[in-house]
């Protein structure tokens, strides 16, 4: 297909993005239903939502609030949790970081998985794409789940205080993240990463401040890197 | 539940805001087009693949509703989950076989 205006692929990337609708409104609504039920007024809720923008770390700081944690653990929990966007920013700065300030400042703001995903997908795929063509691209993929994400926020923060405990909602946030987690085990270093980080969460449970999660999320990421340059060696 | 007051709540908002962009805007904005050492993004690359596995364990296994008793309806629930994920790498795929083996178990041993 042949496609060249900026505006086309602002519209290949919105029709790439619009899938991913279907995780971030179920998952924006329970951001909404926990929050409200974490005790959050509908202001905080929508604030949080759409200035923080990155649903896992959200999620991690509502839970670790309700544990009494102290804030700057909480602060330090969720912002190690969105440690990826650091990531992704970083694989993104090739392909992006020749545009303006302006546009790199929003690219920053709206960069989630959603449309890091989509990006990479398409930038590895049409190397020859000019800087104007990929901008629009990667605002077009990250187009349709931004308005719906608070929408969907707002939405659970309505609805929240009427669900039923039968309902098990308290398990809706593990079953979330461990679908996540499936899909993300590319390579044996991320499952090396995963169990490594498992094992030293519940053996630190007894840790105060949860501070156990930061020192097993940092013993996980060491051990995933140990795996990979491991792998490399006996490949090489 | 606890009430969390509301200066916490908006301290937390208001930094996770700041830090979470800061995240994002750190390569693109500040690095622009320069590179990076390959350590660095060799850790990064497992942040997600760590931390939230340790954030859910806990839960799975001590989890709250039932006073941090094990529970086989929510284990179980969490290993279908895991599994659906990991075979289908379909997050929607492992939501909802996940919540089904939750609910059905739930219902089936009361």
């Amino acid at each position: 297909m042949a496609i060249t205006t900026p505006k086309s692929y602002f519209w290949k990337g919105f029709r790439d993005g619009a899938p991913f609708v279907f995780v971030a409104v179920p998952f924006g609504t329970l951001f909404g239903v926990f929050a409200t039920e974490a005790g959050l007024n509908i202001i905080q809720i929508l604030a949080f939502s759409a200035t923080v923008f990155a649903g896992a770390a959200q999620f991690t700081a509502l839970q670790l609030l309700q544990e009494q944690t102290p804030t700057a653990i909480v602060l330090a929990s969720a912002l190690a949790v969105n440690l990826r966007v650091a990531m992704y920013s970083a694989s993104l700065t090739p392909y992006l970081g020749a545009a303006p300030i302006w546009q790199r400042a929003c690219a920053a703001y709206l960069t989630v998985d959603q449309s890091y995903a989509c990006s990479m997908i398409q930038f590895e795929k049409e190397p020859e794409m000019s800087l104007p063509q990929r901008m629009a691209y990667f605002f077009g993929s990250v187009t349709p789940i931004t308005p719906l994400w608070v929408f969907a926020t707002y939405l659970g923060a309505v609805l929240g205080t009427q669900i039923p405990d039968s309902w098990a909602l308290d398990f809706a946030l593990p079953i979330t993240f461990l679908a996540m987690v499936g899909p993300m085990m590319r390579t044996l270093a991320h499952v090396v990463a995963a169990i490594v980080a498992i094992a030293v969460a519940i053996l630190t449970v007894g840790v105060p401040f949860n501070l156990g999660l930061l020192i097993a999320g940092a013993a996980g990421m060491m051990a995933g890197a140990q795996a990979e340059v491991m792998m490399e060696r006996r490949k090489a | 539940m606890t009430q969390i007051d509301a200066t916490t709540i908006w301290f937390i908002i208001i930094g996770l805001a700041i830090g979470s962009f800061a995240l994002r805007f750190a390569f693109i904005g500040f690095v622009g087009n320069r590179p990076m050492p390959p350590w660095l993004l060799r850790h990064l690359r497992y942040t997600a693949v760590a931390i939230l596995p340790a954030l859910i364990a806990p839960l799975v296994v001590w989890p709250s509703a039932t006073e941090g008793q094990p529970d086989v309806a929510r284990m179980a629930a969490a290993a279908v989950t895991l599994a659906v994920g990991l075979i289908t790498k379909s997050v929607l795929a492992a939501i909802f076989t996940g919540a089904g083996t939750l609910y059905g178990l739930l219902y089936l041993l009361g």
